[in-house]
C-alpha cells in the first residue's frame, strides 16, 4: 500500500527495514527528521538512536558500531559533513562498512539551508585526506531513495566501504507516495558474507582470527599495498555498481546530464520541450560515483551536445567532460547557494542551445527536413538488407528465387516509401498553409 | 623449574615499542591482567588512541580498534552499544583525551557510557617530539614551550579528573601513578575494578595513570620518576574522585 | 493531465495541512502526486507554503514557481504569489483576512471568508477545511466522497469525532464556488 511520506523519513525507514539497528548524528537543517524519526523508530525495534555531541563524534561512533559488526547510518547536511570527513576516512581505511546520508544545503562555510548539489566534489572525489572513493546514490525521488538507501547498505557490506546517499533539501522534505511493502523487512543480498573480520568481543578462531580494525600503516610500501587493494574494490565498484538512467536519448542532439531533484525539474523541462519537436534527451547518473562515463560515451555518434544542469556553479560537469573527452561540446548551466534551476529557465537554454526557433515556418521546414531524412535512411536500410541478402550463401544456393524475391521486395518498399514521401510532402505544404492562414487571421486580429 | 614470571595471556607475543624508561609497557601490562584476572579479555573489545600507545592494537591480545586522535571515546561508544554485554576500553594520552578528544570524553563521561577509559597522563606529546600538552605544568619546557609553559600565555593545566568528577555519568573516576611498587599494585587495583564496574553496568570508569616520559622529558628515567613523585604528583593529587559505590570521593 | 498548486499562509493556518490533503486524496484516487514545502527559518517567521503537483504521469519538478492554482490565506502570500500566477490561472483567497489588494484581472479570482464561516461553524479552526472545499469544487482535482476518506483517514480513531464538523466546513467551502 502507499503512503505520503518525506523523503527524510522514507529514507529513515528504509534503513530501518534493511536492518540498519544504530543510528548516531547530530541534528542540522534539512536533515532533521532522518535522526527525529530514528529516535522514535530505534527503541521500537530494539535498536539504538544516540545523539552525539557533535558530528565528529557521530561518525567515529559509526566507525565503532560498523567495526562492531552492526549495520549502522548516520546523517547530516553539508556543514556536518565536512566535520566527518576525519571520520569517514578513517572508515574507508579500516574498511568498515556504513551509510551517510548527505542533504546536500548550500554552502561554502555556513552558507544557507535551502537545496544544492555544491558537495559533488566533495562525496565523488573522497572528501577527507588520503587515496579513495566512496559509492555515492544520488535519489531523486522519495520511492528511489527507499531502494537506494537499502541498496546501500548491501553495497557496504560488499566492499566493507561506506556509500554515501546524496539527497538534496528537496528530498528530504519532499513528500511523495512511498510502496514500502517491498523495502520491508529486506534481508541482506545473498551474497553477502558473515562478517568474521568484525571486533564483536571473540575468541579468535582459525576462520576468525583477532580482529583489528585498522588504518595505520607505518610502513610505506605495506600502506601502498593496502591503497592498491582498496584499489581493486574501487575497480570492482566500478564494473559493478554504476547505475544511471537514460530518457529519450536514442534520437536526442541535445544530451542533458543532471541528477538528484534537478533531473526532475529537466524532466519537466524536457517534456515542454519534446512537445516542440526538439529533441532532447536525460541522461540520469544514480550513482555519482562510479560515474556513468560509458552510458554518457555510448551516446556520443548521435549526440550533437551535451548540456549538464547541477544545483552548483558546475562540479559534475567535468565529469561529463571527461567522459565526452572533447569530442562534443559540454555546456553547463546551473543555480546555487540554495537557488533552484526552474523549468522555463532549462527551457530557454535546451531552445539556445538547439537553436530552436519559435518561427513555425522554420519549424515546419526542419520537420520536412527531418522526415526527408527519416525516408532517406529506410532506403539505406533496405540497401542494406539487399546487401545482406546478396552476400548470404542461401543466395548462392536459390540465387533465382532469391533475387526474384529481394527485387520484388526492393520494389514494393521503395514504391511504398514514394508514396509515402509522397504523402508527407502533400501534407506538410497543407499544413504549411494552413499556418499561413493562421498567420494571416492573426494578423488581421492584431489590426482590429 | 619454578617459574618465577610470566607474561600475561592477555598481551601479544610482541615487544613493545616504548623508550626505555617509559611507563606505558606497566600500564599495558596491569590492564592486561585486570582484564585477564576478572575473566573478560577473552571478549574485550579495546580502542586504541593516536599517541605513544598508537600501537597498542598489536599489544593487546584481544579485538581491537584504532580510533582517529581523540575519537576513541565515540568509537568505543559506537562498539559497546553494539555489544553491550563486552568490556570495552579505550587507552589514550593527555593530548589525546584532554586536548584534541576534549569534546568526546566530556560526552561519553555525562552520558555515563559504559566503557573504562585508560587516561595516561605524562604532561607531554611523545609521540610526535616532546611538545607541549594540555596536562604540561606551569613552567615545563617542552619543544613548543621553550620558555617554559607561560600560563598568562597559554593557560594551566588540565586537570581531567577533578573535572569529569564533576559529571553526574561517572561511575568512578581514579588518579593513580606507577612510579613506584605500591603506587603500581594501587594502579592495578583501580584498573579492576574499573572494569569490575563497567562489567556490573555502574556507568562511566576512568582511570587516570600520571605516567613519566624521559625522552621527551629530558631526563634519566630514574630522574624521571622522581620528578613523578617531586612536580607531577602535587599538581595532580592521587586518589579516587567518583565512587558510585562508595557515594562519591575517599 | 496535471495540476499544480500552491497553497501560501500563516504558520499555523493549515495550509501545509490543506495541501497534505489534497496530495493524499489525489494518490488515493490512483494519481501521481507530490507535496513540498517551503522549510527553513522563514516558517517560523510566519509565512508557511507548499506546493503540490498532481498528475497522471510520474511527476517531473515538485516545484510550482507559476502556479496555475494559488491559494493565499493571508495578505502577505497573495502579495507575494500572485503575480507570479499565469493568465487563467485560479486565485482563491481567505476574504476574511484579505482586503486592500488590488487583484489581477487576468485570472479567475474566488474569495473565500474562511475564518468567517469557520466561526459560523462554531469551530474557528476549520477555517482551512472551508478553503479546502473550496479548492475541490473549483478544481475538480478529487471527489468529494474522496476527500472526506480522507479526511476520516488522516483524523484516525483518536479525532473521529471531529469529522463531521470538518466534513461540514469543507461542504460549506464548497458551496462558496458553486453560489
Amino acid at each position: 500500500m502507499k503512503k505520503l511520506m518525506k523523503g527524510n523519513e522514507a529514507i529513515a525507514e528504509a534503513a530501518i527495514q534493511a536492518g540498519c539497528r544504530f543510528f548516531f548524528g547530530y541534528p542540522i537543517t534539512p536533515q532533521n527528521q532522518i535522526p527525529e524519526y530514528m529516535s522514535k523508530r530505534m527503541p521500537q525495534v530494539g535498536g539504538c538512536f544516540l545523539q552525539s555531541e557533535s558530528e565528529v563524534a557521530a561518525i567515529n561512533m559509526v566507525f565503532g558500531a560498523g567495526g562492531a559488526g552492526a549495520r549502522v547510518m548516520t546523517s547530516s547536511s553539508s556543514p556536518g559533513i565536512s566535520l566527518k570527513q576525519e571520520g569517514i576516512s578513517y572508515i574507508v581505511g579500516a574498511e568498515v562498512p556504513c551509510v551517510i546520508v548527505n542533504m546536500v544545503r548550500g554552502g561554502p562555510g555556513l552558507g544557507g539551508i535551502q537545496p544544492a548539489q555544491s558537495d559533488y566534489y566533495q562525496a565523488t572525489r573522497g572528501g577527507g585526506h588520503g587515496d579513495y572513493h566512496m559509492c555515492v546514490l544520488a535519489p531523486s525521488s522519495v520511492q528511489e531513495a527507499v531502494t537506494l538507501t537499502q541498496d546501500a547498505f548491501d553495497i557496504a557490506d560488499r566492499y566493507r566501504n561506506p556509500v554515501m546517499i546524496m539527497g538534496d533539501g528537496l528530498i528530504g522534505q519532499m513528500m511523495e507516495p512511498v510502496d514500502l511493502d517491498e523495502a520491508s523487512n529486506r534481508k541482506p543480498a545473498p551474497d553477502l558474507q558473515e562478517k568474521k573480520w568484525a571486533a564483536t568481543g571473540h575468541v579468535p578462531t582459525e576462520d576468525a582470527p583477532r580482529a583489528v580494525i585498522n588504518s595505520l600503516y607505518i610502513d610505506p610500501q605495506v600502506l601502498e599495498n593496502h591503497c592498491k587493494h582498496l584499489q581493486e574494490k574501487y575497480d570492482a565498484i566500478e564494473a559493478a555498481e554504476c547505475r544511471w538512467q537514460e530518457e529519450q536519448v536514442e534520437d536526442a542532439e541535445l544530451v542533458i546530464v543532471a541528477y538528484g531533484t534537478t533531473s526532475r525539474i529537466v524532466r519537466s523541462a524536457m517534456r515542454k520541450c519534446r512537445a516542440l519537436g526538439i529533441k532532447v534527451g536525460m541522461i540520469r547518473p544514480i550513482t555519482l560515483w562510479p560515474f556513468p562515463e560509458a552510458a554518457i560515451r555510448a551516446t556520443i555518434p548521435t549526440a550533437e551536445k551535451y548540456l549538464c544542469v547541477e544545483m552548483s556553479m558546475g562540479q559534475m560537469v567535468d565529469d561529463v567532460r571527461l567522459a565526452v573527452n572533447g569530442e562534443r561540446p559540454v555546456e553547463f548551466y546551473g543555480r546555487t547557494g540554495g537557488m533552484v534551476p526552474t523549468v522555463n529557465e532549462i527551457v530557454g537554454k535546451i531552445k539556445e542551445l538547439t537553436g530552436y526557433s519559435e518561427d513555425i515556418l522554420s519549424q515546419a521546414g526542419k520537420l520536412f527536413n527531418d522526415a526527408v531524412n527519416a525516408v532517406g535512411a529506410a532506403f539505406g536500410d533496405i540497401g542494406k538488407k539487399i546487401d545482406e541478402t546478396v552476400k548470404s550463401p542461401e543466395f548462392a544456393q536459390k540465387t533465382e528465387t532469391l533475387k526474384k524475391q529481394a527485387e520484388d521486395t526492393a520494389a514494393k518498399a521503395a514504391d511504398g516509401i514514394a508514396k509515402g514521401a509522397d504523402a508527407l510532402a502533400t501534407g506538410l505544404n497543407k499544413a504549411i498553409d494552413a499556418l499561413k492562414k493562421q498567420f494571416d487571421n492573426n494578423d488581421k486580429g492584431g489590426e482590429q | 623449574m619454578a617459574i618465577v614470571f610470566e607474561k600475561t595471556k592477555m598481551l601479544c607475543d610482541k615487544p613493545f615499542h616504548y623508550c626505555p624508561g617509559c611507563t606505558h609497557g606497566i600500564i599495558h601490562r596491569l590492564v592486561a591482567e585486570a582484564l585477564d584476572e576478572l575473566n573478560i579479555g577473552d571478549t574485550a573489545i579495546g580502542v586504541a588512541p593516536v599517541g605513544c600507545a598508537v600501537f597498542a592494537y598489536d599489544y593487546f591480545n584481544c579485538d581491537m580498534m584504532e580510533a582517529a586522535h581523540g575519537r576513541a571515546p565515540a568509537v568505543a561508544t559506537g562498539i559497546k552499544r553494539v555489544h553491550p554485554d563486552k568490556a570495552v576500553f579505550t587507552y589514550q594520552g593527555d593530548g589525546d583525551l584532554a586536548s584534541i578528544g576534549a569534546a568526546e570524553i566530556v560526552h561519553a563521561a555525562t552520558r555515563g557510557e559504559k566503557i573504562t577509559v585508560i587516561f595516561v597522563n605524562n604532561a607531554i606529546y611523545g609521540m610526535t617530539g616532546g611538545q607541549m600538552a594540555p596536562t604540561t605544568l606551569p613552567g615545563q619546557v617542552t619543544t613548543t614551550s621553550p620558555y617554559g609553559r607561560d600560563v598568562n600565555h597559554c593557560g594551566y593545566p588540565v586537570k581531567v579528573s577533578e573535572m569529569l568528577s564533576t559529571l553526574t555519568g561517572p561511575a568512578y573516576i581514579e588518579r593513580v601513578s606507577v612510579h613506584d611498587v605500591p603506587n603500581i599494585k594501587k594502579a592495578k587495583a583501580a584498573i579492576k575494578k574499573a572494569f569490575q564496574l563497567q562489567m556490573e553496568g555502574k556507568g562511566f570508569t576512568m582511570v587516570e595513570v600520571i605516567s613519566s616520559c624521559p625522552t621527551n622529558w629530558g631526563m634519566t628515567p630514574k630522574e624521571a620518576l622522581e620528578w613523578v613523585k617531586s612536580d607531577m604528583l602535587p599538581a595532580y593529587p592521587l586518589g579516587v574522585y567518583k565512587d558510585v559505590t562508595t557515594g562519591g570521593a575517599e | 493531465m496535471e495540476k499544480q498548486f500552491l497553497v501560501a499562509g500563516f504558520g499555523g493556518q493549515g495550509v501545509l495541512l490543506i495541501g497534505q490533503l489534497i496530495a493524499k486524496a489525489a494518490m488515493r484516487q490512483g494519481y501521481e502526486v507530490s507535496w513540498m514545502p517551503a522549510y527553513g527559518p522563514e516558517m517560523r517567521g510566519g509565512e508557511a507554503n507548499c506546493a503540490v503537483v498532481v498528475s497522471d504521469e510520474p511527476i517531473g519538478s515538485p516545484l510550482v514557481s507559476e502556479p496555475p492554482v494559488l491559494v493565499a490565506m493571508n495578505k502577505p502570500s497573495l502579495v507575494k504569489f500572485m503575480p507570479k500566477m499565469p493568465k487563467g490561472g485560479v486565485l482563491l483567497y481567505n476574504a476574511t483576512l484579505i482586503d486592500g489588494v488590488e487583484l489581477r484581472t487576468d485570472i479567475k479570482v474566488i474569495p473565500v471568508h474562511c475564518n468567517e464561516i469557520a466561526d459560523q461553524l462554531q469551530n474557528a479552526r476549520t477555517s482551512n477545511m472551508v478553503m479546502l472545499g473550496a479548492i475541490r469544487e473549483a478544481t475538480d482535482v478529487v471527489t468529494q466522497e474522496n476527500l472526506i476518506e480522507t479526511l476520516r483517514d488522516w483524523l484516525g480513531e483518536k479525532k473521529a469525532a471531529m469529522l463531521d464538523i470538518n466534513k461540514q466546513a469543507i461542504i460549506e467551502g464548497e458551496k462558496v464556488v458553486k453560489g
